[in-house]
């Protein structure tokens, strides 16, 4: 036990390292919506924190499961994943137009989201039961790969280029961890230059292509598609070092700023807090991604340490992609910012990913303890 | 290169790449955080003015435009406060769900509701649409209450012009209406784009738009990124137009518009001694009123089809062969030549030249005839025979001096000029050689002659004062001093006191006597052939077969104040011009008289002439249902105006061949004088 502070062993427990922060980072999230929904709890501030309460329990349920629980559920997990996302797929095409969720009455659940997470749980058990000499060979990638590939493709059918992105790299960080040769990194990052014109050629609707178009070049459509970046940054240069108050800014306010409480809340947030509201926002990201790096560094075995260091660059790219996107620093993509954004799907798989990196911290303690 | 992989080494690597991705993160932190500092610190104030001018937007308001007063300060044209609603095209979402629903909530007839789409259609994303102005409150509120469902719909108070007497100044003052794309782009203001703002379309208020329009004033209001007004937070107040005073005696101008009654024609009455334009008056007309949300399809359609053409301003661009009324020019060209007055020509209904015979319209002739007798008998023959004596040349040298073919110095948008033929001017235009004829057609007035009412009123008023009066239509307190035109006080006098018999004496016009003892009106009738003998008689038939009527007056006749003209089209006659013309002197002089005599007519006619086009226009639009062509934008109507007033006012594409032959009794008899 670290420490002098006696507590009662439930309360020294209690993941308060991320808790605390959590709390913080969404009550702020709570505010900034607030100020977003025109001065009112009502719709979107209440709701964001109705759900992180439900989600909090549900993670700290998860915190418990011992590791064989994880490990054995990888395999089922992922498997119904994919059916739900065949299912969603399926009901889409009958339904006569692309759709993304099953409607579950309080939220709609996007099997998507579920998969970043799933394919890190995965590819975590993967790892761990392939033996350690055979980290240089054929099925140390191409088995992953194709896991990866699998969830991938469904998700690019919905069309949803931001998700599978994130599926993406939560599997490719958790192949980077398990130690893959780095020449299969250095060669892969060579083919992606040569595919990346490849791919915005064939791979991209015109839509996206546009807003790639858009990102390289904001000011070519000012009222276009290059009208979020410009608002957006608008709206953070304009807040200054100590922003134009709660419920004060015009940007956000007088729907400027598109999406203000969804992909553009960090804009909304920086608008009215200025420099000092983002960079506490940014600590707060950095002190739960530094815990879930802690996590995954003193975890005992393989996997857990898969499993810790996936989960939290999931949560990483959320963050680092939202605020690039809303700074001006990559293209236009619908990622939203965690535990700030306003949004069921994106609240469920942050909490899931922390709710794991709980439960990874539960084992690392029960390890030492014994 | 590593062959013996265990877990260790699996676990090291882990290590140093959980320690690389944690210093890419960081890494990344940082840069998110340097460049959240380098947009919200160094470019602050570049997205602050940016953000502002999301926020804040500028909007003008239409300047209240200036005033328009007659000579005595009484308000020809002014502004009515008003609740209106306009459409900004570019913002609106759906055009025909934004019709409808404005139709339903204004209760636009079907017409209207048609007018509105197309002008919707027409200047998409252009500037703002006028919807309806004079609105009451509550319509105002009704469509308020329904702007977010309504996207680009723009309420407001403003201002709509207002002329109290209506059809009676709509040629003179012309109309108010929302800028054209032409005119915008002739002068690119914002502006002229701004809702409720009107520009003058014709008449004064197009002359004189500069010094109407005013200064606009300004609002800075935040406004939502849909365009939602929030707040205001700065106003700046409008500055009015300046007034422009015209030369227009008010009431009389709208006692001569009623007095023209059923017919189609123009008063023109102006000062003998100052040349202001009392009274311009030209029938039938339009109601500006109506015209300044733009021109309606009913509107439009029952002013085109109107054979009477009430958009064309016939004072200054209705052209009129002038009949017998030249005649006094004639008379004193003949005296400038050196022909005695006294000297008589025996009438015996023609005049034998060579072995053709030119006849009066008297058939059974006037006898010996004198010049006086000729100006109030108005005999043909007298000016025929003269007239082979002294030639083309002088004739048409006094026509001119004496106002035809003139163009004044006028703040009119077009006044035509008409014709004062010369032997020079066939041979440039026909290539042929002058004939007497020619010269016996234009000492009455007839064959390529033409003049306007305008130049008829301002002939009256230099027969009346020998002096070259100009007229003028804006008002100031200088007292123009006119050139002398050399005429001997005594023939000036011989010339007052002939057209003073042509009604008071034994002439052509004892009906245009005025009804009072101390005041004795001249003048001189004249009545042009619009078509053969073999056609028409001139009087009944066909209405575009019919004579013209006109007079031209000045009174008193030996002290002249006041001169003018009257021309009925198609009157049937000078018949129909002389007891215009009494009328408007009487009320000159005695409004109430004057008055009394209107008010008659007018019960007979059915109203005043706002009452009968308000009428006409009901009956119209009932007849008519939705099925109408739209009306083309204001500029695109004047100029087909004046294009097809000219077209009707051309001369004859062929020379004439012969010599004119008046109608007999053309100048219908004064009861009293001819037996």
């Amino acid at each position: 036990m670290r420490g002098s502070v006696t507590l009662p062993t439930p309360l020294a427990e209690f993941p308060w390292r991320v808790v605390i922060p959590l709390i913080m980072l969404v009550a702020f999230g709570a505010a900034v919506l607030h100020s977003a929904a025109g001065g009112s709890m009502d719709p979107y501030a209440s709701s964001h924190l109705i759900r992180f309460g439900v989600f909090l329990v549900v993670a700290l349920t998860i915190s418990y499961f011992p590791r064989e629980w994880a490990s054995y559920v990888a395999i089922p997990a992922y498997i119904a994943v994919l059916v739900l996302l065949v299912a969603v797929e399926a009901m889409g095409q009958l339904g006569g137009g692309s759709q993304r969720w099953l409607e579950l009455g309080f939220m709609r659940l996007q099997p998507s989201e579920v998969m970043k997470p799933g394919i890190v749980l995965l590819l975590a058990a993967y790892y761990h039961s392939l033996p350690a000499a055979m980290i240089g060979t054929w099925r140390a990638i191409a088995v992953p790969l194709g896991l990866i590939a699998l969830p991938m493709a469904l998700v690019l059918l919905q069309p949803d280029l931001g998700t599978s992105l994130a599926i993406a790299f939560g599997g490719v960080v958790v192949m980077f961890l398990a130690g893959i040769p780095q020449k299969w990194f250095i060669g892969g990052g060579v083919a992606a230059i040569f595919a990346i014109p490849l791919a915005y050629t064939f791979g991209l609707k015109p839509y996206q292509q546009q807003r790639v178009l858009t990102f390289l070049d904001p000011a070519s459509d000012p009222q276009g598609s290059g009208y979020h970046i410009i608002q957006s940054q608008i709206a953070i240069g304009s807040g200054g070092i100590s922003g134009k108050g709660f419920g004060e800014g015009s940007q956000s306010q007088l729907d400027y700023l598109p999406e203000p409480h969804t992909d553009f809340v960090f804009a909304t947030m920086a608008e009215e807090w200025g420099l000092i509201g983002g960079l506490f926002v940014l600590v707060i990201f950095g002190i739960i991604l530094r815990w879930g790096l802690i996590v995954a560094r003193d975890a005992q075995d393989r996997f857990s340490r898969l499993l810790a260091g996936g989960l939290t660059a999931t949560i990483f790219f959320y963050v680092a992609v939202n605020l690039m996107m809303v700074m001006g620093l990559a293209p236009v993509v619908g990622i939203p910012l965690p535990f700030m954004s306003h949004g069921g799907s994106s609240m469920m798989t942050n909490m899931l990913c922390v709710g794991g990196l709980m439960m990874v911290e539960r084992w690392n303690r029960r390890s030492i303890k014994t | 290169m590593d062959r013996k992989i265990t877990s260790n080494t699996l676990k090291e690597r882990f290590a140093r790449r959980s320690f690389l991705i944690g210093a890419i993160q960081g890494g990344i932190g940082c840069l998110l955080a340097a460049r959240m500092g380098y947009i919200a610190v160094a470019e602050n104030e570049k997205y602050e003015m940016e953000a502002e001018s999301n926020r804040v937007n500028l909007s003008l308001i239409p300047p209240r435009r200036g005033w328009i007063l007659d000579r005595n300060g009484s308000p020809l044209a002014s502004n009515r406060a008003d609740f209106r609603v306009d459409i900004i095209p570019e913002r609106v979402n759906d055009p025909d769900q934004t019709v409808n629903l404005l139709s339903e909530l204004l209760n636009f007839t079907p017409a209207e509701r048609e007018d509105l789409r197309f002008r919707l259609e027409e200047s998409r994303g252009f500037a703002a649409v006028p919807v309806a102005n004079n609105l009451g409150f509550e319509d105002f509120a009704a469509v308020s209450v329904r702007l977010p469902e309504l996207p680009g719909v723009v309420p407001q108070r403003g201002y709509s012009r207002y002329y109290p007497t209506g059809p009676a100044v709509g040629h003179l003052l012309g109309y108010v209406g929302a800028p054209s794309r032409e005119e915008y782009e002739e002068e690119p203001q914002p502006l002229l784009m701004t809702p409720g703002f009107k520009i003058g379309k014709d008449g004064v208020e197009q002359q004189f738009e500069m010094d109407l329009r005013g200064v606009p004033g300004a609002r800075r209001v935040e406004v939502t990124a849909s365009g939602r007004i929030v707040r205001d937070l700065e106003t700046r107040d409008d500055v009015q137009g300046d007034p422009v005073r015209l030369t227009i005696d008010g009431p009389l101008q709208d006692y001569a518009a009623r007095r023209l009654g059923l017919e189609s024609g123009s008063v023109v009455v102006m000062d003998c001694l100052t040349g202001d334009l009392l009274c311009m008056a030209s029938m039938p007309s339009f109601d500006p009123n109506s015209f300044s949300d733009g021109i309606g399809r009913l509107e439009y359609s029952m002013l085109r089809e109107n054979d009477r053409v009430p958009l064309r301003n016939k004072v200054l661009q209705g052209l009129y062969p002038p009949g017998s009324t030249v005649k006094p020019t004639v008379g004193m060209a003949l005296l400038g030549e050196g022909i005695d007055p006294d000297e008589t020509v025996f009438c015996g209904g023609g005049l034998r030249v060579g072995n053709r015979v030119f006849r009066c319209w008297n058939r059974s002739g006037h006898g010996s005839t004198d010049l006086a007798k000729a100006i109030y008998q108005s005999c043909d023959v007298y000016f025929y025979a003269m007239a082979q004596r002294t030639g083309m040349w002088p004739i048409a040298n006094a026509c001119m001096d004496y106002g035809m073919q003139q163009q004044f110095e006028l703040p009119v948008a077009n006044q035509f000029y008409g014709t004062v033929p010369n032997p020079e001017w066939k041979m440039e235009k026909y290539g042929r050689e002058w004939q007497a004829f020619d010269t016996v057609n234009a000492t009455i007035g007839q064959g390529y002659m033409l003049a306007s009412p305008l130049q008829l009123a301002v002939m009256a008023a230099r027969l009346a004062t020998s002096e070259k009066v100009t007229p003028r239509l804006a008002l100031n307190s200088t007292v123009p001093q006119f050139e002398d035109m050399g005429v001997s006080a005594e023939y000036k006098a011989y010339i007052r006191q002939a057209m003073s018999d042509v009604v008071n004496g034994p002439g052509t016009a004892g009906r245009a006597r005025l009804p009072m003892e101390e005041v004795l009106m001249a003048g001189k009738t004249g009545t042009a052939q619009v078509v053969g003998l073999n056609f028409s008689d001139g009087r009944s038939g066909p209405w575009r077969f019919r004579d013209h009527g006109l007079f031209i007056f000045f009174a008193p006749f030996d002290n002249p104040r006041y001169a003018g003209a009257v021309v009925i089209e198609h009157g049937g006659g000078s018949g129909a011009a002389y007891p215009v013309a009494r009328d408007v002197m009487t009320f000159m002089f005695d409004p109430n008289q004057g008055l009394e005599a209107l008010h008659a007519l007018e019960e007979q006619w059915g109203g005043t002439a706002q009452e009968r086009l308000d009428r006409q226009y009901a009956q119209y639009a009932a007849s008519q249902g939705v099925d109408l062509p739209p009306a083309p934008p204001p500029v695109t109507l004047a100029r087909q105006v004046d294009a097809e007033a000219r077209a009707a006012a051309a001369e004859p594409e062929a020379p004439a061949t012969d010599a004119f032959v008046p109608r007999e009794e053309a100048n219908p008899r004064s009861d009293e004088t001819i037996t």
